[in-house]
């Protein structure tokens, strides 16, 4: 009975997924007349690989260390030290991520391999750790607000239930119209509230805010979803608790804490789980309003994905990082998993 | 590959026998949606169907944004059509991979036409096109009289600093939101085609074209050093919108009077005729090795799997004709591939309002690279140009590209 649907299952997901992996042993590409070679664990070096080197200011005959204006060290370009350099071999390709001087001696660089991608992981990593508690709080409070019996709720149910509803894709190009930089709805708004102070900002256009737009917007579109399923939650606890509970003559924030919240806990760990898991793949947001930009302060690792895979034709590439994002997506659900257990 | 063959092979026998035998063509155009491009394809495919009796072409159109995934998807699966049409600079890369195959044309047929519409890859002829396209310097006499700055002409363009000093006035002037619109919300291919002729001017390039095996030395090279500082200077000195622009303004900006010039292509032209009589279409600034805008727009070539190779050439080539040439410039405004149709079409004849576009694709057009891997180096060179618009270093954004699309190369056993 269950062969045709265990076909389709293992036809369009677990075969792309071991495809996947092996893809990624490999120099496949989109388009080439050239075979397919096994290239081993290569594209994962060169995802992966970091170095780290230290400079040394400039210093001038007298071995002064040369400074500028503000007294600060000036240190050479790493690009006239490493690039083409046979002694820096190890780090031929790479790029700096980040520095910091330890003193005014010298100068620790860290470099990547694939520092686009190494912006997109912590990216990711940023906006799972910001969105996934946000979101859910928001989502939980909107749904004890709607959890009541008053005439015409279910109004207010399906004004919050429906950005859920409108295609990602159409709520990015409206959000993109809202951040513009020029006559945005935001910036008109924040003008108008401040008496004109205020004096508009290019949120998508700044690195400093690209991501944390975004992270708004993000939450904004899907916060109704998760308020439907803390909702269900909510109603699946007996009334007769909260009666008890009134009788008892408990305040309202000692009935949530010990009637509430003891009542959610499954609800709380699916929740988190699914935010997770949709916060790491982040991908419509940023294909639409951003692409990665402005200077990849908005590169996701799903996007890096589509665009090795796809834009740059390197299957290869993007097989890698869809297994690295798996590993990391299991990894962080198993930490969830225990950290969440019933504790008996 | 097998059951490809075997069907083939029946399909053959089958039409052996069949007593009135019309080798059926496929074909697949990029131009779904645009109902007068549609007409004029279908008009040309029944023309042809009644000019002879050997083969019958039947037309399948896609949208633009779905074609060129359809057809690697096709060629994934061996179904590509006899007849395909392809974007001048992709086409290398489809050729290499061994989608395509060389047209059986006498190139004498094509011997008038632009620079842009001949597909040459490896010295053979791939792919024609019917048209070109070409970009310019869009403004107003009004504007320029107003700022006090000399028309520029094809014979004697800016220079670089003429065009600087042009986007200072026009902002100084306080009467535009911006000195200039370089439809930089329109990511994708429009960078590339838009603005390495500029870097092509200050006399750097995508990628070595003695090779085509590295970009070192080409791409951050002094030269194109220069441009990348040049082109950072735009955005820094508020001449123009950056990658956040607002897509509206591509078709608006310039219209509205929010831009006092506009970097945009023929296909806009229209528009801004209509908006205002006194629009002016300027050609290229010169940076120091020549004026140069790019070249190359969609063109014909035939799948290499076709069984019906010189069927399928013949279509093109009937369809070469300057009457279908001037009609589909006449409907959708593209630049006609030969002189002589440009004589027949309504904007583009002698002193008709966009001829200057035939001029400037005559005497400024330059193809992008010539490579497979074009493909990829223009995504890189894309990336590159957004970050240093937004204010990346210049030196360390065109060395990390200069990096990607080395190893792009070599990953790739050099693309020969």
């Amino acid at each position: 009975m269950a062969l045709p649907g265990f076909g389709l299952i293992a036809i369009f997901i677990i075969l792309p997924f071991f495809f996947a992996i092996a893809l990624s042993f490999t120099n496949q590409r989109l388009i080439s007349p050239n075979p397919t070679q096994f290239i081993g664990m290569a594209n994962y070096s060169r995802l992966l690989g970091v170095g780290v080197t230290t400079i040394q200011p400039e210093r001038d005959d007298e071995g002064e260390i040369i400074r500028n204006a503000a007294g600060a060290p000036e240190y050479p370009r790493l690009r006239t030290i490493i690039r083409g350099n046979p002694d820096f071999a190890n780090l031929a390709g790479m790029r700096e991520w980040f520095s910091w001087e330890r003193s005014d001696e010298a100068r620790t660089i860290v470099l990547a391999r694939d520092v686009v991608f190494m912006k997109a992981l912590v990216n990711t990593l940023l906006f799972v750790i910001i969105v996934a508690p946000v979101q859910a709080t928001l989502a939980l409070g909107l749904a004890l607000l709607i959890n009541q019996r008053l005439r015409g709720i279910s109004f207010y149910r399906a004004v919050y239930f429906m950005p859920v509803v409108v295609s990602i894709v159409v709520v990015s190009l409206l959000w993109r119209f809202i951040y513009d930089g020029n006559n945005g709805l935001l910036n008109n708004m924040l003008s108008a509230l401040t008496f004109g102070w205020f004096e508009g900002h290019d949120w998508l256009g700044d690195p400093s805010t690209a991501l944390g737009a975004i992270m708004v917007m993000s939450i904004w579109q899907a916060v109704g979803f998760h308020m439907v399923i803390w909702l269900s939650g909510l109603q699946t606890i007996s009334p007769t608790l909260y009666e008890a509970a009134a009788i008892e003559g408990a305040s309202k924030a000692q009935t949530f804490r010990y009637v509430t919240w003891p009542g959610l806990r499954n609800t709380a760990v699916l929740i988190l789980i699914v935010i997770t898991m949709q916060a790491f793949a982040l991908f419509a947001q940023i294909d639409v309003m951003t692409n990665g930009g402005p200077r990849d302060s908005t590169q996701t690792i799903v996007f890096q994905a589509v665009e090795r895979g796809y834009g740059r034709q390197d299957i290869s590439g993007g097989s890698t990082i869809s297994v690295l994002l798996f590993l990391l997506v299991l990894t962080i659900s198993l930490i969830q998993g225990f950290l969440t257990r019933e504790k008996t | 590959m097998k059951t490809v063959t075997l069907s083939a092979s029946i399909v053959a026998l089958l039409s052996g026998t069949a007593v009135s035998a019309q080798t059926p063509l496929s074909m697949w155009y990029h131009g779904a949606g645009n109902v007068v491009e549609s007409e004029i394809i279908n008009g040309i495919v029944s023309d042809f169907n009644a000019s002879q009796s050997d083969y019958v072409v039947s037309l399948e159109s896609f949208p633009q944004g779905a074609y060129n995934d359809s057809v690697i998807a096709a060629a994934l699966a061996g179904n590509l059509p006899d007849i395909m049409d392809v974007d001048g600079p992709v086409m290398p890369n489809w050729a290499w991979a061994g989608y395509m195959q060389p047209l059986l044309i006498d190139e004498d047929v094509i011997a008038d036409f632009l620079p842009g519409t001949k597909g040459y890859y490896n010295d053979q002829l791939y792919s024609v096109g019917f048209w070109d396209a070409a970009v310019a310097l869009v403004t107003r006499q009004s504007i320029l009289d107003e700022l006090g700055l000399r028309t520029p002409t094809l014979d004697d363009p800016w220079t670089g600093d003429e065009f600087n000093a042009a986007l200072e006035a026009a902002k100084q002037s306080g009467n535009y939101e911006y000195a200039i619109n370089l439809g930089m919300a329109d990511a994708g291919e429009w960078y590339p085609y838009a603005f390495s002729p500029f870097l092509q001017s200050f006399g750097g390039d995508i990628i070595d074209r003695e090779t085509y095996q590295t970009a070192e030395g080409v791409l951050n090279g002094d030269e194109a050093m220069a441009f990348g500082e040049w082109w950072q200077g735009l955005f820094e000195a508020g001449y123009a919108p950056g990658t956040s622009q607002d897509p509206a303004d591509l078709d608006t900006g310039f219209t509205d009077g929010r831009f006092a010039f506009s970097w945009t292509g023929n296909w806009m032209a229209l528009n801004t005729l209509l908006a205002f009589e006194d629009t002016l279409f300027l050609p290229a600034p010169d940076f120091g090795h020549g004026p140069k805008i790019g070249a190359a727009s969609w063109q014909f070539g035939v799948s290499a799997t076709s069984d019906h190779p010189e069927g399928a050439s013949a279509f093109i080539e009937f369809a070469l004709q300057d009457e279908y040439l001037a009609a589909f410039s006449d409907g959708i405004g593209l630049i006609p591939a030969t002189p002589t149709a440009a004589e027949m079409t309504q904007y583009y004849s002698e002193g008709a309002p966009m001829a200057v576009f035939f001029d400037l694709s005559a005497a400024q057009g330059t193809l992008r690279p010539v490579t497979p891997g074009y493909v990829v180096a223009a995504k890189v060179f894309e990336k590159a140009l957004a970050d240093i618009a937004n204010g990346a270093d210049v030196a360390d954004t065109l060395d990390a590209a200069v990096d990607e699309i080395d190893t792009d190369i070599q990953r790739n056993n050099g693309y020969n």
